[in-house]
């Protein structure tokens, strides 16, 4: 552990994102703008255009191709990476699913942002709520500091389960909020990462391989049940790359969730991203108080973490499940509905009441946060749920 | 110029497609891909649009392929190759490929892949300057889904969503030059052949992976269900094609363009068009007829006048 050769600097999601970038120096990155994440490739151009990457950057004519570019690359055995937020990452959507029934290890970092329509820039999750079930790893991230470093790990992730990786950080509140970011040096980074090594290469021509074949009834099913096996596997192998990382940095970025007064709390918010940051705070104050509240920060949601949400949860009484997007299920966002799922086996299990907020941008302010525990107090006392969702922060 | 290979050389080299495809008898693009892959010099790398050539060659757990060869989607066959050439660049660069390994990036796709839900990714490979050839093979409609109507069918033909009614004679608008569109772009080298005249299409081919940067080649594909015919008679429709200056043989090199072979005695345009099912309702509508016959002699006219010219 090289402790004495660590900086910290102030960079906003979208630099930390690129100076990460920099230093993994991947072979391809192909990209295509859009707001809020636009600023992550517009300043890794200016890193190809200076000389300091060796990457080939492919300025693509949109995000479908992008992420097709990023295939081609990936399956010609090159360390490939792209960002993109909403409406690009929909265009991509039918892609997606191809770059993991390749096996393909490719990083994607995205600034979370409202879908159209109406169009709205800003924040909320309901773009990668959107492809959540198309075979990719997918990480969010609270604030600058953990996108750096959990970049680097997703690369080394993806690399190690052969599967895609997104990186998820808040649209403006993340991407272009400045905060003190801690960064290795760069050969810290490339050491910890080494070369990658494919499962094959398309450019092998003394061994010619047909990738991307027509699979019917005979064959599709078990190609989807060994992607299933890919990412049961990849839950240790994410575990394992965090704590090999902070190890060795002397550094603690959590991997699957992140505990803030868990232990002994009677009620919990289950939350994501950056609005954690705004629940922590609202904990504190109530702490001061004397109650016992806490939260569970959800840090990965694919694979899902089923197992370690049933351990610490069990106990508790009443967990509040923010979600920063709609499913139009009628029964509220989509991490409620899978934190259910998840907990349905247990014998003794919380009361769940799902909360939706923050959409399109919508603020979260400290005073939602506390209502947001108000309520969760109120079940707690009548031992009841009356609405099967709450909007946050809704105008009257 | 690099020599010009005779089919006896030809018949020796790998041609990427191997027996066991299961493409209709009588359909024209295995001959095709063979002649194309055959014309390297070099080993190829294939990125295939989804489309009948997809289907019939890659039923897992079989692959008709022995050249390393890769399908993503419909509309992004040239994205792909942009990224596969762009991860052998930069691999190269970094020493992981050897320097003097040289690789022939091709892309196949069909008319739907090309002219219409591809030509965005297309255009935008082409304009970023990939170093590949795009191969069109142009059934003129989308057969793997039964024979639906694309940018590249021609006027009058029966398809499923150009049906001939009571109302309608086919499909009402003529087809989009892709040949100038991609002309347009202003890159090095864009041909239109066919299998008929495989001489002049080996020709191009080679002359083609001669080329730094992205070429584009049509070639004229008879399709045995999608356009009505006997399977014997494949190379009879494309040559026919030629000779009815319906498909001009001619390319666009360096800006320059040039016919490559002027038909001694230009058929009527009937001669083809009767010969198949699809326009077999034409029979009685000699005024449809004549107009096809007008846009074909437009085309072959401007090319004349063309010919010899740069154009950029
Ligand atoms: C996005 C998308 N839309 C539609 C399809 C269905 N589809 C598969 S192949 C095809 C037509 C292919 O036509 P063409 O490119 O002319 O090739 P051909 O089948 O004639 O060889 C269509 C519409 C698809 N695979 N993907």
């Amino acid at each position: 552990m090289k402790t004495e050769t660590k900086k910290i600097v102030a960079k906003t999601g979208n630099e930390a994102a690129a100076y990460a970038m920099k230093q993994i120096n991947p072979d391809v990155v192909a990209a295509y703008p859009i707001t809020p994440s636009t600023e992550i490739i517009q300043i890794f151009s200016k890193y190809v255009a200076d000389g300091e990457v060796d990457t080939e950057f492919i300025p693509v004519e949109s995000e479908h191709s992008a992420i097709s570019v990023c295939i081609g690359a990936s399956t010609g055995g090159a360390r490939v990476m792209t960002a993109t937020s909403s409406q690009g990452l929909a265009l991509m959507h039918e892609i997606l699913y191809i770059a993991s029934s390749f096996r393909l290890p490719i990083v994607m970092i995205v600034g979370n942002r409202a879908l159209s329509g109406p169009i709205n820039i800003h924040c909320d999750h309901s773009d990668t709520m959107g492809s959540r079930d198309s075979g990719w790893i997918q990480i969010y991230c609270e604030n600058a500091n953990e996108v750096y470093h959990t970049i680097i790990n997703a690369v080394k992730i993806s690399e190690k389960v052969n599967l895609p990786c997104m990186v998820m950080m808040d649209g403006f509140i993340v991407t272009h909020g400045m905060e003190n970011v801690l960064i290795l040096e760069d050969e810290e980074v490339r050491e910890f990462l080494g070369k990658r090594e494919p499962l094959y290469s398309i450019l092998d021509l003394k061994n010619p391989i047909t990738v991307g074949p027509l699979a019917l009834y005979d064959y599709y099913m078990e190609h989807k049940r060994s992607q299933v096996d890919a990412i049961l596997k990849s839950k240790k192998i994410i575990s394992d790359v965090f704590e090999e990382y902070n190890r060795k940095f002397g550094l603690s970025i959590p991997s699957f969730i992140e505990e803030y007064f868990l232990d002994d709390a009677e009620i919990a918010v289950i939350a994501m991203s950056s609005a954690s940051g705004t629940l922590k705070e609202a904990v504190d104050l109530l702490r001061e108080k004397g109650e016992r509240v806490g939260i569970l920060r959800l840090k990965i949601t694919r694979p899902f973490p089923y197992e370690i949400l049933r351990k610490k949860l069990e106990n508790l009484k009443v967990v509040g499940v923010m979600d920063r997007a709609e499913t139009f299920s009628t029964m509220g966002g989509p991490v409620s509905i899978e934190v259910k799922a998840a907990l349905y086996s247990l014998i003794k299990r919380p009361l769940i009441q799902s909360f939706v907020f923050g959409l399109g941008g919508r603020e979260f302010s400290l005073e939602d946060a506390i209502k947001v525990f108000d309520i969760l107090k109120k079940i707690n006392k009548e031992n009841k749920l009356e609405e099967e969702f709450i909007y946050i922060g809704l105008r009257e | 110029m690099k020599k010009i290979l005779s089919l006896k050389e030809l018949s020796e080299r790998n041609t990427g497609l191997t027996s066991g495809h299961r493409a209709c008898s009588g359909c024209a693009f295995p001959s095709i891909i063979k002649m194309v892959v055959a014309s390297s010099d070099y080993p190829v790398v294939i990125s295939n649009a989804t489309g009948c050539l997809e289907v019939v060659s890659t039923i897992y757990p079989y692959s008709a392929w022995n050249v390393p060869w890769i399908h993503v989607a419909f509309e992004n066959a040239a994205a792909v190759i942009s990224g596969v050439e762009s991860a052998y660049k930069v691999l190269k660069k970094k020493g992981l490929i050897p320097e003097n390994e040289k690789i022939n990036f091709i892309v196949i796709g069909g008319d739907g892949g090309t002219y219409d839900i591809g030509l965005q990714a297309l255009s935008g490979a082409i304009e970023r300057g990939h170093n590949f050839l795009y191969v069109l093979y142009d059934n003129q409609a989308y057969m793997n889904t039964g024979v639906q109507r694309s940018s590249a069918t021609p006027f009058g033909a029966n398809t499923t969503t150009s049906p001939v009614g009571k109302k309608m004679p086919g499909k009402i608008q003529h087809r989009k030059d892709i040949i100038e569109i991609i002309a347009a772009h202003e890159i090095p080298y864009v041909a239109q052949a066919s299998p008929s005249h495989f001489g002049d299409l080996i020709k191009k081919v080679r002359r083609a992976f001669e080329i730094e940067g992205p070429k584009f080649i049509a070639v004229i594909s008879p399709c045995v269900p999608g356009w009505g015919y006997n399977e014997s008679e494949t190379v009879e429709l494309a040559r026919l094609a030629v000779e009815t200056c319906f498909w001009p043989l001619y390319e666009i090199d360096q800006g320059v363009y040039r016919v490559n072979y002027k038909p001694k005695e230009k058929l009527p345009v009937k001669e083809w068009l009767l010969k198949q099912d699809r326009f077999s309702h034409l029979k009685n509508r000699e005024d449809l007829i004549e107009e096809i016959q007008k846009k074909v002699d437009e085309k072959w006219e401007r090319l004349l006048r063309l010919d010899g010219q740069k154009i950029f």
